[in-house]
C-alpha cells in the first residue's frame, strides 16, 4: 500500500507529461499516437531496442544517483554535469596513460600511454579514477559550502563551466591527436575497455553498446539503498538533511556531512565515465554528455530520491532518449527535441507536486499518510 | 598582444554586455521579490527564439522584439505559477524550464523550418539596430535603481524579499508581487535574447545563448543583487567575453593563448564572491523559500 | 467595535477556533487569556484577515465585514502587532510603517512627509521612535513600539496585540501600559493576547477566556479575580505544586567557571556565570526569555561554537569547556532542548530513528559493523513508548504525527535511555497538555531522587519554582542571585529577574 502511494505520484505526473507533450505534438502537426507508439514502441523491441533503452539509462542511473544522495542530505547538486565531465576526462587520461596509447599521426606513430598495464589491472584502476575524480570535484561545492556558506546551487552551476573549460582546454592543447578535426582526446588503450554486456552473455547480440557499466549501475543503486538507510553513516547524512539543527544536537558534524554527501554524489556521477568512456566512446570527447547530469535531476526527483525509484525513473528516460531517435527518423514533423520538453514537464509537474495534492489529496491518493 | 586593447575592445564590450544586462536586471527584479530564477537561460532562450521566428515571419524586427518580450514573459509566468501557487521548489522549476527551451525550440524550428533548431537567417534590414537596445544601459540601470528605492513598488518588492510575513501583515500581497517581478524578469530575458537572435546575429542557432543566462545570473550575484554594481559585473563580464573573442588565434611568445581560461573567470569570480573573499555577498533573506502563512 | 459570530477554523484535523463568539467594547481594552494552543491568537489572526474562517462572521462597528486579507482589515480601522515581530530589519523605521500605505505617488514615495507623520504620531502617544533609524538598530522595545506606530499611522482604531509583553522586561512592561492606557484615553479599542493572569487584571477592562478552542467565559476584570481566571483557563482547580521528598544532593557533577559566551542577537549571551550542579538536584534557572538562558544550555550541550567561549566548565571534575556535543553524550550528560522540532526531533524520520538521535553510532543501533542494528533500535523506540507512554505507539510513525505531549515525552524518554549523569532540560512542557505536564514532571523528580544531576530552565515561573530545589535567577546573561524556591515570593524572583537588587 506504501509502496502504490510512492508509486502513483510519479505515475500521474508522467502521465500528465505525456498529456502535455500530446498538446504539444498535435499543435506541432502530428498525430501524437503515433509520435508515441514510435517513442515506447522502439524502444521495448528484444534485443536492439531494450540493449540501447539500457545502454542510455546507465549513466542516469549515476546521475539520478547522485543526485538523489546529494538531496537526501538537503544539498540540490546541480553539477553531476561538471563531475562527470571532470571524472570522465580522467578517466580518459588513466586509460591513454596506462593503457599504451599509440597513435599514427601523419603516417608516424606516436605513443601517448607511460605504460601498458594489464586489463585486469588498468580497469579498476580507471574505474577509480573515476569516482575519485567526481568525488573530489564535487567536494569542492560542498567545501565551499561547509566553510563559507556558499549556496550549493550557484556554485555548481559555475563549477560546470569551469569543469568544461578546464577539460576542453586539456584536451585541445595536450590530448587531441594532431590533425584531427574533432575535440576528442586520443583513444584509450585497449586494456581499458569495459566489456559489452554481449561479449560474454548469450543472446545478446555484441553490437548493443550496453556494457558492464549497467550491471555496475544496478550495484550502486543497492550499495546508495545500503549506505543511506542500513549504516550509520547514511543515517547521519539523512538527519543532516531532514534537520541540521537536529543533526548537530544529535552530535552530528553537518558541515563533514555536506562535503560528504556532495563528494559521494561527485563520485555517482563520475561513474558516468565507465558507461560512456570505457564501456562505449573509448576516449574523452567534448561534449560527450547530452545533459546528463540535469536530466539526473529529473531522474532523481521522479524516482522520489530513492535507489528504486531513480532505477525505474532512469529506465523511462532511456527509452524516451532511444524512442526519440526513431520519432526523429520517422516522424513527419516532430523531433527528438520532444524527449526534452517531456523530461522538463515531468519536473516541472513533480516539482509542483501541490498541484496533485490539491484535488486528489481529497480522495486520498496522495494524502500525506497521518497517524 | 597589447595591441587588441583599443576602442573596437569597448565597443565589443558594450555590445557583449548588454544581453548579459538585460538579462541580469530582470534576474534582480526576481531576485529581489524573493524567487530564484535559474531560469533566466531559457528565458532567453525563449525570447531568442521567438524573436528571430516572427521576425521572419513578419518581416519586421519590432514585431519580432515584441514576441520576443512577450514569449519571455509567458514563460516566466510557468515558472512563477510553479514557484508561487504550487510552492515548488525554484532551483528544481528554474531547471526545468531551462531543459524545456532548450527542447521547445528545437521542436518547433524542426517542424517548421525543417532544421535542427534554428531559424531561417533573417535579411540584413531587417535585424534591429543595435544602437537603442544598448541605450538600455543608459536608462534601464538609472530606472532599476529609481524603482527598487525610491517608489512603493519598489519598497514592497524589497519587503517581500526580505520577509514576506511582515510584508503580508502590512497589506502588501506577497504573491501578486513576486508574480510580477518573476514576469518583469522574463520581459527583461527576452529583451536580452532578442537582442541575440535579432541583433547581434542574424537567427535563432540551437542554444545560442550558451550560458549567457548563467553568467547574467553570475552578475547578478556578483553584483551583491544591486542595480549599479550589477551592471560593472556585467562590463566585466562582457569585456572578458570581448577578449576571449579577440585573444582567439592571437599567439604571444609564440604560443597559443588558450581562451578556455578567459572564458572561466566570469565563474570563479562568483564562487570567490559567494566564498565571501570580496566582502560578504548578501542574498534577500527570503529567496528561495515559498511563502505561506504560518500557523 | 469588534465582534466575531460564531467563528470555527480547523488546521487539518485540529478544530483551532470552535464556534467562538468574542465582543470588544469600543474604546476598551479588552484581554483574551487562555493557555498555549487554547486558540486565542487563531481568532485574533481571523479578525486581522491573516486567516479566513471555515464559517462565521467578523461585525466592525456593527456592520458584517468580508475581512478576507489584513488589507481588509487595515481599510476597516483594525492593526495588529504580533507576537514575533513583522518588520523587515534592513529597512528604516520610516519605510517599515509606511510599507503598503505609502504617502506621495505610485511613481515616487514621500519619505519626508512619511517621516513628519511618523514624528507627530511618536509624541502624541510619547513613543519616542527616530523614523530614519534601521531597524536592525533598535531595541525590542523600540521595535514593538514601531508596530504600534505601524498600526497607528494606518490609522487603526482598534489594535490586536498579541502577547506583547512576552519579550519585555517588567520596567519595560510598565511603560507599555503607560502607552496602552494613552491610546485608550484617546478613544482607541485595544485587543490584548495574554497568558499572564497578573497582567489581564493590571491593564484590561473586560476579559475573555479560551480553552481547547472555546470560549470558555466573559468577564468584567473589576469583577473577578486571579483564582477565577486561572480556573476558567484549565478547567479545573490548578494545583502545580508537584510531590516531591527532600533533594538527597551529593556531590558536584557541574560545576561553571566564569562561563563567557558572545553570541546572540542584542548583545545577549553570557557573562561571568558561576554555579555549580549536584548530584540529586534539581537546579533550575528562572528569568525572562532572552537573557541568556538558551546560550546557557546549548553551550552546557556543546552546540555553541568554541570560538565564543571563554571560561571553564566542569563535568565530574574534567574540563569539558570545548568537548564536542557527541563527547558530552559519551560521558552522560543529556539534554531536552527548548524547541523540539528545531533541535530535539527529526520530524520526517519514523519513532524508532528519532528515539536514536545521538545514539545512532554506538549500541544499541550499531553493533560491530557500521550497519544499523534495526531490531536494536526497534526495541530501543518501544522501550521508550512504553516507558514514557507515548502515543500512538507505533515506531514506524513519523514523528510529525505526533502530538506536541507525546514529542516531548519521546525525547524525554530518548534522553533518559543515556541514563544521564547530568540532564540539561530547557521548556520541558512549553505546548504540552495537562495530563503530559504532569507525566513529566513526575519523572523529571524521578530522575533525580535517582542521584542524577538536573539543571532546568522554564519560562513558567511556577515550573521552575515548584521541581527546583535551588533556584537560580539569570538577567542580561548573568546569575543575579540564588534563592530557596520553598521560601522565596513571586515578587523577589521578580525583581531579580529585571535587574533590581534584593530587599
Amino acid at each position: 500500500m506504501k509502496l502504490l502511494r510512492e508509486l502513483l505520484f510519479p505515475l500521474v505526473a508522467v502521465a500528465f507529461a505525456f498529456l502535455v507533450g500530446g498538446i504539444v505534438v498535435v499543435l506541432i502537426g502530428d498525430n501524437p499516437f503515433e509520435v508515441y507508439g514510435l517513442l515506447l514502441g522502439s524502444a521495448l523491441t528484444w534485443p536492439d531496442g531494450i540493449g540501447y533503452t539500457l545502454f542510455y539509462a546507465t549513466p542516469l542511473i549515476f546521475t539520478g544517483l547522485a543526485v538523489a544522495v546529494a538531496f537526501r542530505c538537503g544539498l540540490l547538486n546541480i553539477g553531476a554535469e561538471g563531475q562527470l565531465y571532470v571524472a570522465a576526462f580522467a578517466t580518459a587520461w588513466v586509460g591513454i596513460k596506462f593503457g599504451g596509447t599509440v597513435v599514427d599521426v601523419f603516417g608516424k606513430p606516436v605513443g601517448y600511454g607511460w605504460v601498458t598495464l594489464p586489463a585486469l589491472l588498468l580497469v579498476p584502476l580507471a574505474i577509480l579514477t573515476a569516482v575519485v575524480v567526481g568525488a573530489a570535484w564535487g567536494a569542492i561545492p560542498g567545501w565551499l559550502k561547509a566553510r563559507f556558506g556558499a549556496h550549493e546551487v550557484i556554485t555548481t552551476i559555475m563549477l560546470n563551466f569551469i569543469a568544461v573549460a578546464l577539460v576542453s582546454y586539456f584536451t585541445q592543447y595536450f590530448y587531441k591527436a594532431p590533425g584531427d578535426p574533432i575535440m576528442q582526446t586520443v583513444p584509450v588503450g585497449p586494456g581499458a575497455h569495459v566489456p559489452r554486456l554481449g561479449a560474454f552473455i548469450p543472446g545478446i547480440p555484441e553490437r548493443l553498446p550496453v556494457s558492464v557499466a549497467f550491471l555496475v549501475a544496478i550495484a550502486a543503486c543497492a550499495l546508495v539503498y545500503v549506505l543511506l538507510w542500513r549504516t550509520k553513516w547514511g543515517y547521519e547524512i539523512r538527519a543532516t538533511g531532514a534537520n541540521p539543527s537536529a543533526a548537530e544536537y544529535g552530535g552530528i558534524s553537518t558541515r563533514k556531512q555536506i562535503v560528504l554527501a556532495m563528494a559521494i554524489s561527485g563520485g555517482l556521477a563520475g561513474m558516468v565515465a565507465i558507461s560512456e568512456v570505457l564501456g562505449y566512446r573509448h576516449r574523452y570527447y567534448d561534449g560527450f554528455s547530452a545533459n546528463y547530469g540535469f536530466t539526473g535531476i529529473a531522474v532523481a526527483l521522479l524516482g522520489r530520491n530513492h535507489p528504486v525509484g531513480v532505477f525505474l525513473a532512469a529506465l523511462l528516460f532511456g527509452t524516451l532518449i532511444r524512442g526519440g531517435i526513431f520519432v526523429d527518423a520517422f516522424s513527419e514533423h516532430v523531433t527528438k527535441d520532444l524527449v526534452e520538453v517531456l523530461q522538463a514537464i515531468v519536473i516541472l509537474f513533480v516539482a509542483a507536486e501541490a498541484l496533485f495534492r490539491g484535488p486528489f489529496g481529497r480522495f486520498g491518493l496522495l494524502k500525506r499518510s497521518k497517524v | 598582444m597589447f595591441e587588441i586593447f583599443n576602442l573596437a575592445l569597448l565597443f565589443s564590450t558594450i555590445r557583449l554586455a548588454t544581453p548579459l544586462l538585460l538579462a541580469a536586471l530582470g534576474g534582480l527584479y526576481s531576485e529581489r521579490s524573493g524567487v530564484i530564477n535559474i531560469a533566466l537561460e531559457g528565458l532567453m532562450l525563449a525570447g531568442a527564439f521567438t524573436a528571430a521566428a516572427v521576425t521572419h515571419w513578419a518581416g519586421n524586427p519590432w514585431a519580432g522584439l515584441l514576441a520576443g518580450v512577450a514569449a519571455g514573459a509567458l514563460v516566466a509566468a510557468v515558472h512563477a505559477v510553479a514557484c508561487i501557487r504550487f510552492r515548488a521548489d525554484q532551483v528544481v522549476t528554474g531547471t526545468a524550464i531551462n531543459i524545456l527551451m532548450t527542447g521547445i525550440p528545437a521542436l518547433v524550428s524542426g517542424a517548421f523550418f525543417l532544421s535542427s533548431g534554428s531559424t531561417p537567417q533573417i535579411p540584413r534590414e531587417n535585424l534591429i539596430p543595435w544602437t537603442p537596445i544598448v541605450l538600455a544601459f543608459l536608462v534601464l540601470v538609472p530606472l532599476t535603481y529609481y524603482v527598487l528605492y525610491y517608489t512603493p513598488f519598489g519598497l514592497r518588492l524589497r519587503a517581500v524579499g526580505e520577509n514576506p510575513a511582515a510584508a503580508d501583515a502590512a497589506g502588501v500581497s506577497v504573491p501578486w508581487m513576486r508574480y510580477t517581478a518573476v514576469i518583469i524578469s522574463g520581459a527583461l530575458a527576452g529583451v536580452g535574447g532578442a537582442y541575440l537572435s535579432i541583433g547581434q546575429s542574424s537567427l535563432f542557432t540551437r542554444n545560442m545563448t550558451s550560458g549567457r543566462g548563467f553568467i547574467a545570473l553570475a552578475a547578478l550575484i556578483f553584483g551583491k543583487w544591486r542595480p549599479v554594481q550589477t551592471m560593472l559585473a556585467c562590463l566585466l563580464f562582457g569585456f572578458t567575453e570581448a577578449i576571449a573573442i579577440q585573444l582567439q588565434g592571437v599567439r604571444f611568445g609564440g604560443e597559443e593563448i588558450p581562451n578556455q581560461f578567459v572564458q572561466i573567470i566570469p565563474y570563479v569570480l562568483t564562487i570567490v564572491v559567494l566564498a565571501g573573499f570580496i566582502g560578504q555577498a548578501r542574498a534577500p533573506r527570503a529567496l528561495g523559500i515559498p511563502y505561506q502563512k504560518e500557523r | 467595535m469588534l465582534e466575531l459570530r460564531d467563528i470555527t477554523k480547523r488546521f487539518g484535523d485540529v478544530l483551532a477556533n470552535d464556534n467562538i463568539n468574542i465582543r470588544v467594547e469600543p474604546g476598551t481594552i479588552h484581554a483574551i487569556v487562555g493557555e498555549n494552543g487554547a486558540g486565542k491568537s487563531t481568532a485574533m489572526r481571523i479578525a486581522y484577515g491573516f486567516y479566513t474562517a471555515d464559517s462565521g462572521e467578523i461585525l466592525l462597528d456593527g456592520e458584517v465585514r468580508a475581512v478576507q486579507t489584513p488589507h481588509d482589515a487595515i481599510r476597516h480601522g483594525v492593526g495588529m502587532v504580533h507576537q514575533h515581530f513583522m518588520l523587515v530589519d534592513t529597512m528604516t523605521v520610516a519605510e517599515n510603517i509606511v510599507l503598503g500605505a505609502e504617502p506621495g505617488s505610485a511613481a515616487a514615495i514621500d519619505l519626508r512627509k512619511a517621516a513628519e507623520e511618523i514624528r507627530a504620531l511618536s509624541d502624541e502617544f510619547k513613543l519616542s521612535v527616530e523614523p530614519n533609524a534601521p531597524v536592525e538598530s533598535l531595541s525590542v522595545g523600540q521595535q514593538q513600539r514601531v508596530e504600534l506606530l505601524k498600526a497607528l499611522y494606518r490609522r487603526a482604531r482598534l489594535l490586536i496585540l498579541d502577547e506583547p509583553t512576552a519579550v519585555l522586561t517588567p520596567q519595560e512592561v510598565e511603560e507599555f501600559f503607560a502607552i496602552l492606557r494613552r491610546m485608550r484615553q484617546q478613544g482607541k479599542t485595544v485587543v490584548i493576547i495574554t497568558h499572564k493572569l497578573s497582567e489581564v487584571l493590571a491593564i484590561s477592562d473586560d476579559v475573555t477566556v479560551m480553552r481547547d478552542g472555546k470560549v470558555v467565559g466573559r468577564v468584567r476584570t473589576a469583577e473577578t479575580s486571579a483564582e477565577e481566571l486561572a480556573r476558567l483557563m484549565v478547567g479545573r482547580e490548578v494545583l502545580l505544586r508537584v510531590e516531591k521528598a527532600e533533594a538527597r544532593a551529593g556531590g558536584e557533577v557541574l560545576k561553571v567557571r566564569g562561563l563567557t559566551v558572545s553570541v546572540g542577537e542584542g548583545g545577549r549571551g553570557l557573562r561571568d556565570v558561576s554555579f555549580a550542579v549536584r548530584a540529586g538536584e534539581i537546579v533550575g534557572v528562572a528569568g525572562v526569555e532572552g537573557n541568556g538562558q538558551t546560550e546557557l544550555i546549548e553551550t552546557l550541550a556543546g552546540l555553541t561554537p568554541a570560538s565564543h567561549i571563554s571560561g571553564a566548565v566542569q563535568f565530574e571534575g574534567r574540563n569539558i569547556t570545548h568537548a564536542a556535543a557527541r563527547q558530552r553524550r559519551e560521558l552522560g550528560i543529556a539534554h531536552v532542548p527548548e524547541d523540539r522540532h528545531r533541535r530535539g526531533l527529526l520530524l520526517d524520520f519514523d519513532l524508532a530513528e528519532n528515539s536514536i538521535l545521538g545514539d545512532h553510532y554506538r549500541r544499541p543501533a550499531v553493533s560491530t559493523s557500521p550497519l544499523l542494528d534495526l531490531e536494536g533500535i526497534r526495541s530501543r523506540a518501544l522501550g521508550v513508548i512504553r516507558d514514557f507512554d507515548v502515543r500512538p505507539a507505533n515506531p514506524d510513525l513519523p514523528a510529525r504525527a505526533l502530538s506536541g505531549g507525546n514529542q516531548q515525552k519521546l525525547i524525554i524518554g530518548r534522553e533518559f535511555e543515556l541514563k544521564p549523569k547530568l540532564l540539561l532540560v530547557s521548556q520541558p512542557t512549553r505546548g504540552v497538555d495537562i495530563g503530559a505536564i504532569e507525566f513529566i514532571h513526575r519523572k523529571l523528580v524521578a530522575l533525580r531522587d535517582s542521584g542524577c544531576a538536573v539543571l532546568l530552565v522554564s519560562a513558567e515561573l511556577e515550573e521552575v519554582t515548584s521541581l527546583a530545589d535551588r533556584l537560580l535567577v539569570i538577567y542580561h546573561g548573568r546569575i543575579v542571585g540564588e534563592v530557596d524556591p520553598k521560601t522565596t515570593s513571586h515578587e523577589e524572583i521578580g525583581l531579580l529577574m529585571t535587574g533590581g537588587e534584593r530587599k
